[in-house]
């Protein structure tokens, strides 16, 4: 499938969606609440993007950004970015784990990197930080007393 | 449960179905490193493993957003420390294809030389380790006599026997030591004559065949669906070699084949990698004889900046497929960096495998995996 075909196809389903073909790979933006049904699509037939190989956030001082790297093992050559942007003060977003497996573990360091919160995720809890740690370090308003770069 | 210390003396009531929780790590020698298993057992099968990671965590991405595009790639020789060349080539890559630095011949197949050493080497170092979880002691020696070769290579090559720093944007840090080509040579030479000592050894082992075959068992569907990559994912049958899938350096120019097992046991896994050392030692004795004459590394700036946009690298280390991922904003330092690390995913898939067995293949099941921790917890 070519990115045009790509579009149309996607367009047809989610038409609020918006591209950006700036980089290497297409990209699709979309709002927090379209991302379930779209993912969806994307991991059925005929996309069938089985493989979720990056999934992270990034924070943009004003929204926190959901980026998920998918491609599809059957076809390689399709490389699809999909962003959705999440509100700052109430970050929540459907879980993608029950499409991808991989997004279990993934989620759970966005969920204590970013303070998102995942609707529905089976197990959302902390994995790399202990219990009493206080703040998102990954934020950038996140300020560690001890910087060690800074000193 | 096992945040409270408590010895066990009556084991008559031990919850509900007789569940018994044990921790396995953070200091557990089969770890390699502090990984914290709390892993529930009834009886002796396993019900349930949950990780609890961070032991090691420096949040290498949080650190990396305030140091410049030269100084992060030394950061990312801490990540995966047995593939530290591969992680400062898929930096050097990103940074190479953000900035349109054209890098010489001599640098792209001079790197493609060292990322196969890193690779037998991470890879002679897990055979010694697993077999030594496994009960047998001698591998582990075998394996270092070689493994000893590379590390006196990249000695040589960088100054640094682990951790090592020599891949830089645009090339190479200095250009290779003059002995090099002779010294690859004859490690060459010894390690055909001796792979055969590892497979005399390990792989014909009747223990060591009955502890891992079927043991673990990771099929395609759940590969793929976890995200795993490398070898834990080649010996389930999936095709994902990054080194085919999207050639970097001198990758394109050489032959040799993806190694893949369909089992996707314990076994399986165990001998992909075997099969890969092979596979590398073709590349090294292509390229060894054919190294270009030239500059070792290409014009760059001093200050380098990436263009605002975004930027993705993969490349396959000796675990799998290591992701760079960096949103710029035109900056002299990433605005957000990311490292899919494969080790994480591979992890990831151990509570599913390893359900239902006994504890004692965990040892089997978590050793092929072959996780390094700091990779892992970054």
């Amino acid at each position: 499938m070519t990115n045009e075909e790509i579009k149309t196809y996607i367009t047809a389903h989610t038409p609020e969606a918006t591209y950006d073909e700036a980089g290497e790979w297409l990209t699709i933006l979309i709002e927090s609440n379209h991302l379930k049904p779209l993912a969806a699509v994307l991991r059925g037939q005929p996309m069938q993007l089985d493989f979720l190989f990056c999934l992270t956030c990034i924070d943009y001082k004003t929204h926190l950004t959901m980026v998920y790297h998918l491609t599809s093992t059957s076809n390689r050559n399709i490389n699809i970015v999909l962003k959705a942007n999440v509100n700052i003060g109430d970050p929540i977003i459907e879980t993608v784990s029950d499409l991808w497996r991989t997004a279990e573990f993934l989620e759970r360091e966005v969920f204590e990197m970013f303070g998102v919160d995942f609707l529905h995720h089976p197990d959302l809890r902390r994995l790399i930080l202990e219990e009493d740690f206080k703040g998102f370090p990954l934020r950038k308003d996140f300020e560690d007393p001890i910087n060690m770069i800074k000193l | 449960m096992y945040t409270e210390t408590e010895i066990i003396k009556d084991t008559t009531n031990l919850g509900p179905d007789g569940e018994l929780v044990v921790n396995m790590g953070p200091q557990h020698p089969a770890t390699h490193g502090v990984l914290h298993l709390v892993v529930t057992l009834n009886g002796e099968t396993i019900k349930k493993i949950e990780p609890h990671l961070g032991y090691i965590h420096r949040s290498i991405e949080k650190m990396c957003e305030s140091l410049t595009y030269r100084q992060f790639i030394y950061v990312t020789s801490r990540m995966d420390y047995l593939s530290s060349h591969i992680n400062n080539t898929a930096c050097a890559l990103l940074i190479e294809k953000g900035m349109q630095i054209e890098v010489p011949e001599r640098a792209k197949v001079v790197r493609t030389i060292l990322n196969e050493l890193t690779r037998i080497a991470s890879h002679e170092l897990w055979i010694g380790a697993m077999a030594m979880d496994l009960g047998a002691f001698t591998p582990f020696f075998y394996a270092f006599r070689e493994r000893e070769m590379i590390t006196d290579i990249m000695e040589d090559t960088c100054g640094a026997r682990l951790t090592m720093n020599y891949i830089v944007p645009g090339g190479l840090m200095y250009d290779i030591h003059p002995d090099f080509q002779t010294k690859v040579k004859a490690f060459v030479k010894q390690f055909k004559e001796k792979v055969t000592e590892y497979e005399d050894l390990v792989t014909g082992n009747v223990i060591f065949q009955s502890r891992t075959k079927g043991v673990g068992v990771l099929t395609t569907e759940d590969a793929i669906s976890y995200g795993c990559t490398g070898p834990v994912a080649r010996a389930s049958g999936v095709s994902c070699d990054i080194r085919k899938i999207a050639p970097y350096d001198a990758y394109d120019r050489v032959e040799f084949d993806e190694v893949i097992e369909t089992a996707g046991d314990s076994f399986s896994r165990y001998m992909v990698r075997v099969k890969e050392m092979n596979q590398s030692i073709r590349i090294i004795e292509q390229l060894i004889d054919n190294i270009p004459e030239g500059d070792f590394v290409g014009k760059t700036k001093n200050v380098l900046k990436l263009a605002k946009g975004e930027f993705y690298q993969r490349v396959e280390t000796a675990r799998g497929e290591l992701g760079v991922y960096i949103v710029s904003e035109g900056a002299t330092t990433p605005y957000r960096i990311k490292f899919r690390s494969p080790g994480f995913s591979n992890l990831s898939v151990l509570d599913h495998i390893a359900k239902g067995s006994k504890i004692g293949d965990l040892m089997a099941t978590m050793g092929t995996l072959d996780l390094v921790i700091p990779d892992i917890d970054r």
